[in-house]
């Protein structure tokens, strides 16, 4: 028998762990380990029955063994049988191996719950306890529902000792977490939150725990401790350091349990009742106060335990985000600490910063800390606290310091380190887009981006300013101008040459006038890139290529010749040979009109949430990150728009819709699984799908339409009374569609106003296939209604039904007029009847442009008027709406007010039922 | 809620382990694989805190070993290297001068400590003494059952 004393407990453990710290190899190792388990196998088989001392000591062998990293596959009898000893000594062992072995095989657990259950109800604390801990680290859910309703009757009971109260108080957190719906509230919760007053402190520890984790659940339920919480933290704050006896841990009292109940009191909004309001602001402004008080120790233990309860205060402090003051205090007191020599305390100012820099009170208060957070961000030895730093700069970023931070932020991308690069480039991006004065600034910043860190530069970014670019005119010419000269550099990123390619292919005229940057000259220079790029990109250039050729005639044989090379036409790529057919192809057959129509500039991109911040979030996690103002919502466009430009097998022969490509995702009208249940759906149960509409007020042509299974693309034609439109419907899907039908919806308010004739469409739609159908109509009179095209067809089985609002205006049947200044006023006069006269004052919900306006006044039909108004600020135009019955004059004049971002839209007819359709179409497009 | 402490030593060898959420033995592996190489490779005057996955890295050398603790994103970095520290006296004041060796050939001792002191992820004593206090109540049962054991033994 060997002789036991404390920390000596089993001869036969110890030689077997030297032995194994004595193997010179892994082999040697595993090879002891194999004569130990087979030597304990045998014992544990043996005839002999062990003795309780044994068993115990071959039990701790396997849980070493298993704790060394080794399978352990047997043995878990024998630990239940120690368990089940009532010797504490065995008790112990068999507790502590199946803690940490836990098996669910149900037998066993039916036997361990059962020695639990012994354990609890044995009036032995020592037992108790024991029972307790293991429910508390095995927290499964067979343990839960056994014992979920005997432990909340342990805690609260009067005859508990106060260990055992502490440990039933963890042990039911455990559960509440792993099985929330096995531990029932009750009566006990009450009684538990009296716990708080309790007079063992180490009880308060671990109710605290506890009813925290309620409280997050149920908030209501356990409001009062909001009352107890402050009391208790009142009198540990105030306390003497040595009052508190055990529980103050280097002269601070009671570190862990002020923390815990700074957290609780986080569970709540400030306290309504006055005076707790004004007890608990007491407390946070004695925890502040005390920061400021010379340490009463060297040692870091104290600092630590002092600064813990100071982090938790100023974090309860933002979180009731209510007392500027202390707000303040906090901001000031963090300041203290960036220039502290604990690299630790550093980090968490520059962290808990961060949440101050979104509280409007604070937020100005960081933003003094700017020069200290950008010096650490150069100077700082540890990556972890640089990281900290460009959190807090990104947080603090505003309008006013934007220019500097973002600057600032990609000095350090370029020597920054490879772990956090992607997540800088991604808050450059984001700032540079939110902070965007000038455009050509963001245009220069992501650039710089793709520069600087080319490889740590995602699709999204790449694909947003592309994005960007597209929906504002005003900085589609720089652009232009910036990425060309971009791409002079010998060696340029593979993004940089997609973004190139794409902004060149895009608005490449608009630089094409220097003979510098020539047509010829632009495609040269993307070409030189070709080769040295990946499939996907030259994918991209193929594309920019043939826009070129629309774009500029003069290079297009050229171009031409490009395509035709054996390099592009047997491409061993499938993708970049079907392009090069297909590019081909088009340039030789479609005339320039047709060529224009299909190479289209592309339209605006729907307005979406960034996919940059999108993806920040992801990465962050969505809690992470600071919120930054955002009071101004930018283009926002999706990223499967521009990702859709580049999938295959879109370009089928008359590939209007695809280069058009006006892809947004499913609109309301899209509603794919309409009735699906019956063939006969009335069609008027359809939402009619308006998304676009008003998108075709200036313009004719465009995607109206598109969900995941089709998309309708219209080009229309307008001569006098009479018009045209081409539908073009897209079969997205590689599967047919079959029964497929279109007509027009007779909505009898309108059928005398408006005549149209729809030709029929063949009936089946084949996969990644595209079918025209023809519209004639005739305007008769005035109208104010829309027809709505309606969709039927089967996919898959199933029906589907869509609706569409076609845009047919009433001012596509205008006519421009061109007429003099005096000319034009002598009829605006003559048109002053009130009733005539139709005005409207509207705020600009898009950016005061005046080329766009003026380009969206001559796509609504009238002519525009040069030096008529005396104001050239203003804009005036004439046309005359032609029906078959009348023919309606028009004049109109808009008035915006740059200052105020206000128009004065003012419309003047004969007739008032046209001015007021008039007016409001117009309108709606500022 | 504290998820899981590492105790591993300079050459990357556990020696403790406790977890306080349910995780597979496969993904056990992966962690702490993964994690004492993080650690490790760290300089001396870094700070002791780390962002990990979704969790707050916090840890802290003692000699040649190194503690190592997760916590959730919310909770508080410097009582947590308290609770390090604390740990470490209470293995200290129970051992009389804590070495590696003490805790490599009494794990069972480190775990029945550790258990006393935080349980289900949280503080549950923090007062050294009565921790210490029912450490030794145990032992002394252990012993005087020993006791007992040995005496009914001495004749053969």
């Amino acid at each position: 028998m060997p002789a036991v004393s404390k920390g000596d407990g089993m001869r036969g453990l110890a030689v077997f762990i030297s032995d194994i710290r004595n193997c010179k190899s892994k082999e040697a190792e595993i090879k002891r380990i194999n004569k130990e388990l087979a030597n304990i196998r045998s014992k544990f088989k043996g005839d002999k029955a062990l003795d309780g001392y044994s068993k115990k000591k071959y039990v701790c062998k396997l849980l070493f063994i298993f704790l060394l990293g080794h399978d352990i596959d047997f043995g878990h009898m024998e630990a239940v049988n120690l368990l089940s000893s009532n010797k504490y000594t065995e008790k112990q062992i068999g507790y502590l191996f199946i803690s940490v072995l836990v098996n669910s095989n149900s037998d066993l657990i039916r036997l361990i719950n059962n020695g639990i259950k012994n354990d609890l109800n044995s009036r032995n604390p020592t037992f108790m306890n024991l029972a307790l801990h293991c429910i508390a680290n095995v927290g499964s859910r067979e343990m839960a529902e056994a014992f979920a309703s005997d432990i909340p009757r342990i805690l609260v009971a009067g005859d508990t000792m106060d260990s055992v109260k502490q440990s039933a108080a963890l042990c039911l957190l455990r559960l509440n977490r792993t099985s929330p719906d096995l531990v029932p509230m009750g009566e006990w919760t009450a009684r538990v939150v009296h716990l708080l007053n309790d007079q063992h402190l180490g009880v308060v520890t671990a109710a605290t725990s506890l009813i925290t984790t309620l409280a997050q659940k149920s908030p209501d339920d356990f409001k009062t401790s909001v009352a107890l919480s402050v009391a208790r933290l009142s009198r540990i704050v105030t306390s003497a350091s040595i009052d508190l006896q055990d529980y103050t841990y280097y002269f601070v009292a009671a570190p862990w349990l002020s923390v815990k109940l700074l957290r609780l009191l986080q569970c709540y909004p400030p306290p309504e009742d006055a005076s707790l309001r004004s007890r608990l602001t007491e407390c946070l402004e004695t925890i502040l106060n005390k920061a400021q008080e010379p340490p009463k120790s060297k040692k870091v233990q104290h600092s630590n335990a002092k600064n813990a309860v100071l982090f938790e205060a100023i974090s309860l402090i933002i979180h009731h985000d209510s007392e500027p003051t202390l707000l303040v205090r906090a901001c000031n007191q963090l300041g203290q600490f960036l220039q502290h020599r604990e690299t630790n305390l550093r980090y968490l100012a520059l962290e808990s910063m961060c949440m101050l820099a979104s509280s409007e009170f604070s937020h100005e208060a960081v933003k003094t800390h700017m020069e200290t957070v950008i010096n650490a961000l150069k100077t700082e030895r540890d990556v972890s606290v640089r990281q900290r730093a460009v959190d807090l700069l990104y947080a603090m970023c505003d309008r006013s310091n934007a220019k500097q931070i973002v600057a600032e932020m990609l000095t350090y991308l370029e020597n920054a380190d490879y772990s956090i690069r992607e997540e800088i480039v991604l808050k450059v991006a984001i700032l540079a887009e939110k902070y965007a004065v000038d455009y050509t600034w963001y245009v220069d910043t992501i650039l710089n981006l793709i520069r600087i860190a080319g490889d740590y530069v995602s699709e999204e970014v790449w694909y947003r300013v592309i994005q960007i670019v597209i929906n504002r005119d005003d900085v589609q010419g720089y652009a232009a101008k910036t990425v060309f000269e971009a791409l002079q550099a010998p060696a340029c990123h593979e993004n940089l040459v997609k973004v190139g390619g794409y902004i060149l292919g895009e608005f490449g005229n608009l630089i094409a006038g220097d003979s510098r940057s020539s047509p010829l000259v632009q495609f040269n220079l993307l070409h030189s890139k070709f080769h040295l790029c990946s499939v996907p990109t030259r994918a991209l250039l193929l594309s920019a290529y043939i826009k070129f050729i629309n774009l500029f005639p003069e290079v297009k044989i050229t171009i031409q010749d490009v395509l035709r090379s054996d390099s592009q036409l047997r491409n061993a790529d499938v993708e970049l040979q079907q392009r090069a057919v297909e590019y081909l192809r088009l340039s030789c057959i479609a005339s320039t009109d047709i060529l224009a129509t299909v190479l289209e500039e592309m339209p605006p991109f729907p307005e979406r949430e960034s996919s940059i911040l999108a993806k920040l979030k992801k990465k962050k996690g969505r809690g992470n990150l600071p919120v930054i103002d955002d009071t101004r919502r930018n283009v926002n466009g999706n990223v499967e728009h521009a990702e859709k430009t580049e999938a295959p097998n879109q370009v089928s022969t008359p590939s209007f819709t695809d280069l058009l490509n006006l892809n947004s995702a499913p609109g309301p009208g899209g509603n794919l699984l309409v009735d699906v249940f019956s063939d006969n759906a009335a069609l008027s149960s359809t939402d009619v799908c308006e998304e676009n509409f008003s998108r075709f007020v200036c313009k004719n042509n465009g995607v109206i339409f598109e969900n995941q299974l089709l998309q309708i693309g219209l080009k229309s034609e307008y001569r006098q009374n009479l018009g045209r439109m081409y539908v073009f419907y897209g079969n997205k899907t590689s599967t047919q569609f079959l029964s497929f039908t279109s007509s027009l919806s007779v909505l009898d308010s309108f059928s005398p106003q408006l005549n149209m004739h729809v030709k029929t469409v063949d009936p089946v739609i084949e996969g990644g296939a595209q079918v025209q159908q023809i519209l004639n109509m005739e305007c008769v009179s005035d109208f104010t209604e829309a027809p709505v095209l309606k969709v039927q067809f089967r996919y898959g089985g199933m029906l589907q039904n869509l609706a569409v609002k076609l845009p047919v205006m009433l001012n596509k049947f205008f006519q421009p007029t061109e007429m003099t200044s005096q000319d034009f006023f002598q009829r605006w006069k003559q048109l002053g009847a009130p009733e005539q006269e139709v005005q409207k004052i509207f705020k600009a919900k898009l950016p005061m442009d005046t080329e766009v306006t003026k380009a969206k006044i001559i796509g609504f039909g009238v002519a525009l008027l040069d030096r008529v108004d005396p104001n050239p600020e203003n804009f005036v135009g004439a046309g005359v709406i032609h029906t078959k019955s009348i023919q309606v004059g028009c004049l109109l004049r808009l008035e915006p007010n740059a200052q105020a971002q206000m128009y004065r839209l003012t419309l003047r007819t004969s007739r008032e039922s046209v001015s007021r359709r008039l007016c409001d179409l117009l309108s709606e497009q500022f | 809620m504290m998820q899981f402490m590492l105790l591993f030593s300079r050459q990357g060898k556990l020696r403790l382990q406790k977890w306080y959420v349910p995780l597979s033995d496969k993904e056990k592996k992966k962690i702490t694989r993964e994690l004492v190489q993080t650690v490790l490779a760290r300089k001396p005057k870094m700070c002791s805190f780390l962002e990990w996955r979704d969790l707050k890295v916090v840890y802290k050398r003692y000699a040649s070993l190194y503690f190592c603790c997760a916590v959730e994103n919310q909770d508080n970095e410097l009582i947590t290297l308290e609770i390090i520290h604390r740990y470490v006296e209470l293995l200290d004041k129970y051992f009389g001068s804590v070495c590696e060796l003490d805790i490599i050939f009494n794990f069972e001792k480190a775990y029945f400590i550790l258990d006393e002191f935080l349980l289900g992820g949280e503080a549950q004593e923090t007062s050294k003494k009565n921790v210490l206090k029912a450490i030794e109540q145990a032992d002394l049962l252990q012993e005087n059952v020993d006791f007992q054991t040995r005496l009914f033994a001495a004749p053969t």
